[in-house]
């Protein structure tokens, strides 16, 4: 600890920090822009420059940059300094020499750090009087919208674009006062982390274009704290609503999770909420015919139902909330209670949770540290991409640790890029096809499931110093296998990241092979597993048994309705199963949000809210429990999937029908039934938690007429809904001040509007975070995992036949993002994925476990010999389990 | 008086040979040099108190000590001719009229500081000096001074001439760096200085070209020697030039210190009939103006800075009575708005700022408060409110035109007309 002197007083600082960072941890308005706190300093914008005193009898001092400046032992410095003071305002004067100053029409404004930094700096008078330059925007794709003229060159875009996310198709261009920041055409940006752009410009040359189309101020929007539902990462993210339409979605910054960024799946995936799809009203199915139901006609339907069946089966989700999975499973029982998912991919799932009781499970902060890096199996970029953003700092350990030999501070990002160039840490991909995460990989090995298992078997085996390698494994794998080993032995923080993208049992259990080798040898290796969707964990360790067996269920007469909780069984299962499953039953109700091919088959369907309408738990990749709050109240018919089954317990005479009024009572259930399920308790505080007695506003304060919009109405105020579920209100009444971690709906300080206010939160947000956030319900016992399982069969291509492989999208391969219409735009239209001898566009036809596809032939010359790959998940294609060998031939006519 | 830099050079514009510069002496320093250790070469240079003729004045000597003991190989060595200082013209004719004389110092330098790579960085359109130097190298390569085992000596060097893309901003050396890994010319953060972390990470010593044409004789020569040649506490002899509305503009190798009266009068001829002298810059565009006063003042490092100004490269430009101070002041602040490589705030944007004003005082659309205005950019571009040296070096003729030929410019507003343009 070093203590700095500020305006002559002394504070505790971080000597391993820089100045502007200590000032703005310890509560000073010192402005900045170019600085990033997750992208260090590069001393570009010199906005931050406070005077430094060499000691207490230097009355001259000089100016340097707080970001360039360490906070050592007994620096001394002003920030209110009148030189000091009068440079940044002519810092400021200077940014805005060629700014629009349209912030009544730029959709920055509001929450714009230039606004901000320019009232603080106190510039407000304009000297300028010369023509400003210009520039011509660019089209970048349907996630952002590019004003360049409001640029001040501060260049955070391009050092996150290309330097933090790794992307290629955006540059500085240019000198002096025109430099552009763009791409060299126009088009639509590649990177799967471009939306952070918005977040990371400073004012509104990168904006939200999907918030534009139904554009509101920051000052309008309702938020809450809620967690990303489009996959099993658990990023922690503000929806932003207003009249019950989700605007957007920013980023919640979690130290252990998502930090500063968020993927696009995750950032746009909100448009789903706002669909026209929506189930708004819950409906019956009488013959052919539809009926709309008001919500006590479904509610006395739904008892009818119940108090004729026999039995109920419940089948669940992986993207509904822990609670209503509990409910459906009170509501069936145990042992009627099934996944929702097929037995495969349960197992899966199942079995990455085993071997995470074993082998820790590391945050994405720890995997941002570790420093070698084996990935097996698994395209993370396109399944938990948030995860590959994590990887792609990891590369950078290695060299960037030359820096710390060089005694330069790891804060001083330009610096530390000179030392360690373009060099990168040791990070292997072993994956089924080409994966955007090779530009950063020191090998690459593409190969079938069964040979990608094996390579992880060889690096086992290599750890363990057993090379009794099986005689047909070819020596390039294991000589591969020797390197992945060397390297990972070699590094200070292994790592192995593995997932159920191969659908493949022997990949899962060769990459904990590994961390359980590296752990024997003395060098335990965190081990990350990807979690298809939001609550893929807590579903799994909720039920144990999937779609096939609940078809066993019902043919053994044990149930005859069907209760589907948030889930269209046709993209879990082939349709003849899911066919089955629902003809077997005599009445199916679908509890959902989105019209999907299963509702359209049930006879009960009741309007479920999405996430962004309700409270609830995900389980993300790492086991942590995480509460998601609503963002607003739905109107109408629609409520909680945990309210309508609560009603479903009522109908069938259940105590907790009565009993259970908030969200809280549900939680507690669920703990005493299921205690390993207890902890979830402690991921965020009860309803009943309050500040000084007052709830936690949801809204930010206001600054515009918006409570008089229903004036031409009625005079009177409508009084907000009220939350039984959450210590949050519908409000910008309330505790007025920042609340803990997992309460906080939105970014805000007084004078500062934008996220960036949550560098002056850092301290709190960065270090301990007051009250919990997120709690993990399963923890590694000890480092070492299972033995190693026995070699698979390696892979023998056939003649006239493809093993098809499940290859995965960012945009595309996920249900609820898809009926947005920003991520729909990007996603690939159907496909078979060939290596060779198909032309490109080539209708074919594949025939794959009885199965027909007719599809365009996409030739990707990085799949393995003997293999071809289906697109996961897509709509437009029938689920189809994969992988499975399946015939390609060209197609007739 | 000795002129080693220059005594070479053939009358009529043609290249030295091989063969002529051996047969003067040529890569007989280089012969002394690989007789000895390197750390006996970097003694012999920092004890002829040579100092970097690029502008800055850096011990050469010291600078190849920075190197640290022990650090990991590949280093480099890297000539920094990209001049584009308006003004400025030394290097060419360094390089056009005697490469080898470069190519030794270059030789001897990487041997000292252990670079068996090393690299000229050259001004994009100095194509003269490309070829010349090409066919130096070629000769060289012949002649076994460069290559493998140089002169038998076990050595080995190899030099590529890396032709700019043509930006003042690569003559800072670590933008010079930069543009020569092939990434944007914008200047590096310091430390880690190009000694510790240069090109590509490596250990890298960047040096002037006329700097490196002195450590061939400095080392043949012995220190002492070198020390002698000059008239001040700066050692050697320097190539001091003069431009603008004198009888002979041009360049000569004149022992340092000495005063600028002497190159003005008796090497540059005077001022042209009619014209009289009423200030000049004395190191090239970025240094401060002097004026009438100062003529005496003696052409080295301390001299000119004591006097306000700084020697720069040596390369005046003189201003006149009959040129206005403002239209001049204004082409060199287009020059440096123009060559801001657009990183640092008070840079891209004060230097555009200042420009644009300097273009309305000329157009004759100045108004009252503009010199207000240009005086505090001259502050606001202070040294170390900036990231590298090229927006204060800018603010120095602008500064100092502001003092000396104040009244120009308040006659600018005043007659809302530029007073020289009749």
């Amino acid at each position: 600890m070093a203590t700095v002197y500020i305006e002559n007083r002394a504070y505790d600082a971080d000597p391993g920090e820089n100045l502007l960072k200590t000032c703005l941890g310890l509560g000073f308005d010192l402005p900045y822009f170019c600085w990033h706190p997750a992208m260090g300093s590069i001393g570009a914008c010199r906005q931050c420059a406070v005077k430094q005193f060499k000691d207490e009898n230097d009355t001259k001092g000089r100016l340097v940059m707080a970001c360039m400046t360490p906070s050592s032992d007994g620096a001394r410095i002003s920030i209110a300094d009148p030189e000091a003071a009068e440079f940044r305002a002519g810092i400021i004067e200077g940014l805005m020499l060629n700014h629009p100053h349209d912030c009544p029409v730029c959709d920055e404004g509001g929450e714009c750090h230039l606004q901000d930094m320019t009232l603080m700096t106190g510039h407000s008078y304009r000297r300028y009087r010369f023509h400003k330059r210009t520039f011509r925007n660019q089209y970048l794709g349907p996630f952002l919208a590019h004003e360049m003229n409001r640029c001040i060159q501060c260049y955070r875009c391009v050092r996150f674009y290309r330097g933090y996310a790794g992307g290629r198709d955006f540059n500085s261009f240019s000198i002096r006062n025109t430099v552009y920041f763009g791409r060299h055409e126009d088009g639509v940006l590649e990177n799967e982390f471009s939306g952070n752009l918005a977040e990371v410009c400073p004012t509104g040359v990168f904006v939200d274009r999907t918030l534009a189309q139904h554009y509101t101020r920051k000052w309008d929007q309702q938020f809450a704290p809620s967690i990303c539902a489009a996959c099993g990462v658990g990023c922690n993210i503000s929806p932003a609503e207003r009249y019950g339409m989700l605007r957007r979605i920013v980023n919640r910054y979690h130290p252990e999770i998502n930090g500063h960024f968020l993927c696009d799946r995750g950032r746009y995936s909100y448009e789903f909420v706002n669909s026209e799809k929506r189930i708004r009203q819950a409906r019956m199915q009488s013959g052919a015919e539809s009926l709309p139901l008001s919500k006590d006609e479904a509610l006395s339907r739904l008892a009818e139902i119940l108090r004729h069946s026999r039995g109920v089966a419940g089948i669940g989700s992986p993207r509904a909330s822990l609670e209503a999975n509990f409910a459906l499973r009170l509501l069936s029982g145990p042992d009627r209670f099934f996944a929702g998912i097929n037995e495969n991919d349960l197992a899966l799932a199942r079995l990455m949770i085993e071997l995470n009781r074993t082998v820790r499970a590391p945050s994405l902060r720890e995997i941002e540290s570790c420093d070698a890096v084996l990935v097996l199996g698994e395209d993370v970029t396109q399944t938990n991409p948030r995860i590959a953003l994590a990887l792609r700092q990891s590369v950078e350990q290695q060299p960037r640790s030359r820096a710390a030999a060089a005694r330069i501070p790891l804060w001083n990002d330009l610096a530390v890029r000179e030392i360690a160039q373009d060099q990168k840490g040791p990070l292997f991909v072993a994956a089924l096809n080409a994966t955007r995460l090779d530009d950063v990989a020191a090998a690459t090995y593409r190969a079938a499931p069964a040979d990608i298992a094996r390579l992880g078997l060889a690096v086992a085996a290599s750890l363990r110093q057993e090379f009794a390698f099986p005689a047909d494994l070819a020596p390039k794998v294991s000589e591969l296998a020797s390197r992945i080993a060397d390297a990972l032995l070699g590094a200070a923080r292994p790592l192995v990241v593995s997932g159920p993208g191969c659908r493949s049992e022997a990949v899962i259990r060769a990459a904990a092979a590994v961390a359980g080798a590296l752990a024997g040898r003395g060098k335990p290796a965190p081990l990350a597993f990807t979690m298809p969707e939001a609550n893929t964990a807590g579903l799994s360790l909720m039920a144990t048994a999937g779609l096939e067996t609940a078809l066993e269920a019902l043919r053994s007469g044990g149930a005859e309705t069907l209760v589907i909780l948030e889930n269209d069984l046709y993209r879990r299962a082939e349709s003849s199963l899911v066919d089955d499953l629902l003809g077997k039953a005599r009445h199916v109700v679908a509890v959902d949000h989105l019209e999907n091919r299963t509702a359209a088959r049930a006879s009960l369907v009741l309007p479920a809210a999405t996430f962004a309408e309700s409270d609830g738990t995900f389980v993300n990749f790492e086991g942590r429990a995480q509460r998601f709050f609503q963002v607003f109240a739905p109107d109408g018919g629609i409520q909680e999937s945990w309210r309508w089954l609560r009603d479903c317990l009522r109908a069938a005479g259940r105590e907790e029908g009565e009993t259970w009024h908030s969200l809280d009572h549900v939680i507690a259930a669920q703990g005493r039934q299921m205690p390993e399920l207890a902890p979830a308790a402690q991921a965020a505080p009860p309803a009943s938690f309050r500040i000084v007695d007052e709830r936690v506003p949801r809204m930010p304060h206001r600054s515009s007429g918006r409570t008089a919009v229903l004036a031409n109405v009625t005079m009177h105020e409508p009084k907000p809904p009220e939350d039984p579920d959450s210590p949050l209100a519908f409000s910008m009444e309330g505790y007025p001040l920042t609340p803990p971690q997992a309460l906080r709906p939105f970014t805000w300080l007084p004078g500062w509007n934008s996220v960036q206010a949550l560098n002056r939160l850092r301290n709190e947000a960065g270090a301990a975070p007051p009250g919990p956030s997120g709690v993990r319900l399963y923890e590694a016992r000890n480092g070492l995992a299972p033995a190693a399982s026995n070699w698979p069969e390696a892979f023998r291509p056939r003649e006239g036949e493809w093993l098809l492989l499940p290859l995965h999208h960012i945009f595309g391969s996920e249900e609820l993002s898809m009926y947005g219409p920003a991520i729909a735009s990007l996603a690939p239209r159907p496909y078979v994925a060939v290596r060779d001898g198909f032309e490109e566009g080539q209708m074919v036809e594949v025939s794959v476990r009885g199965l027909i596809f007719r599809l365009p032939a996409r030739i990707m010359a990085a799949l393995p010999a003997g293999t071809a790959g289906l697109p996961s998940g897509l709509p437009g294609m029938d689920y189809v389990r994969l992988p499975d060998w399946g015939r390609i031939t060209e197609a007739a006519g | 008086m000795e002129k080693p830099l220059t005594g070479r050079m053939r009358a009529g514009g043609q290249p030295v040979s091989i063969r002529e510069y051996e047969r003067a002496d040529g890569y007989q320093g280089l012969r002394k040099a690989l007789a000895m250790s390197p750390a006996e070469v970097i003694e012999e240079v920092r004890d002829s108190g040579l100092r970097g003729r690029g502008g800055a004045g850096f011990g050469t000597g010291l600078k190849w000590s920075l190197v640290p003991a022990g650090a990991p190989k590949p280093r480099y060595l890297v000539c920094n001719a990209d001049e584009m200082e308006p003004g400025t013209f030394k290097d060419r004719l360094l390089m056009e009229a005697d490469p080898h004389q470069l190519l030794e110092g270059m030789a001897i330098a990487s041997y000292a500081i252990g670079a068996e790579i090393s690299y000229i960085f050259l001004r994009a359109e100095y194509t003269l000096a490309a070829a010349r130097l090409e066919a130096a190298l070629h000769e060289a390569r012949q002649a076994r001074c460069l290559g493998e085992d140089i002169l038998g000596s076990g050595f080995n060097l190899e030099i590529h001439l890396h032709t700019s893309a043509g930006r003042y901003i690569c003559g800072e050396e670590t933008a010079l760096l930069n543009a020569l890994e092939g990434k944007r010319a914008n200047p590096r953060a310091k430390p880690p200085f190009p000694p510790v972390v240069g090109l590509w990470g490596k250990p890298t010593i960047v040096n002037n070209v006329e700097t490196l044409c002195c450590v061939p004789h400095i080392v043949r020569n012995g220190s002492g020697w070198f020390r002698r040649l000059s008239r001040s506490q700066d050692s050697g002899t320097k190539l001091f030039g003069a431009s603008g509305k004198v009888k002979r503009p041009g360049l000569w190798e004149l022992p340092m210190g000495t005063p600028i009266r002497e190159i003005v009068e008796e090497h540059a001829g005077g001022m042209r009939e009619g014209v009289r002298l009423r200030g000049l810059l004395p190191g090239g565009a970025s240094t401060d103006f002097l004026v009438e006063q100062h003529l005496d003042v003696p052409m080295d490092f301390a001299g000119v800075q004591a006097a306000g100004s700084r020697l720069g490269t040596g390369t005046m430009i003189i201003l006149d009575d009959r040129t206005c101070p403002v239209g001049m002041t204004l082409n060199l602040e287009h020059f440096f708005a123009q060559e801001s490589c657009g990183w640092c705030t008070p840079c891209w944007s004060g230097l555009s700022w200042t420009e644009q004003i300097l273009a309305a005082l000329e157009r004759g659309e100045g108004q009252p408060g503009d010199l207000e205005k240009l005086e505090w950019q001259t502050r606001f571009l202070a040294p170390g409110n900036t990231f590298c040296a090229l927006a204060p070096g800018a603010a120095e003729p602008l500064q100092s035109a502001l003092r000396y030929f104040r009244e120009d410019f308040e006659a600018h507003i005043r007659e809302k007309a530029c007073p020289y343009r009749h």
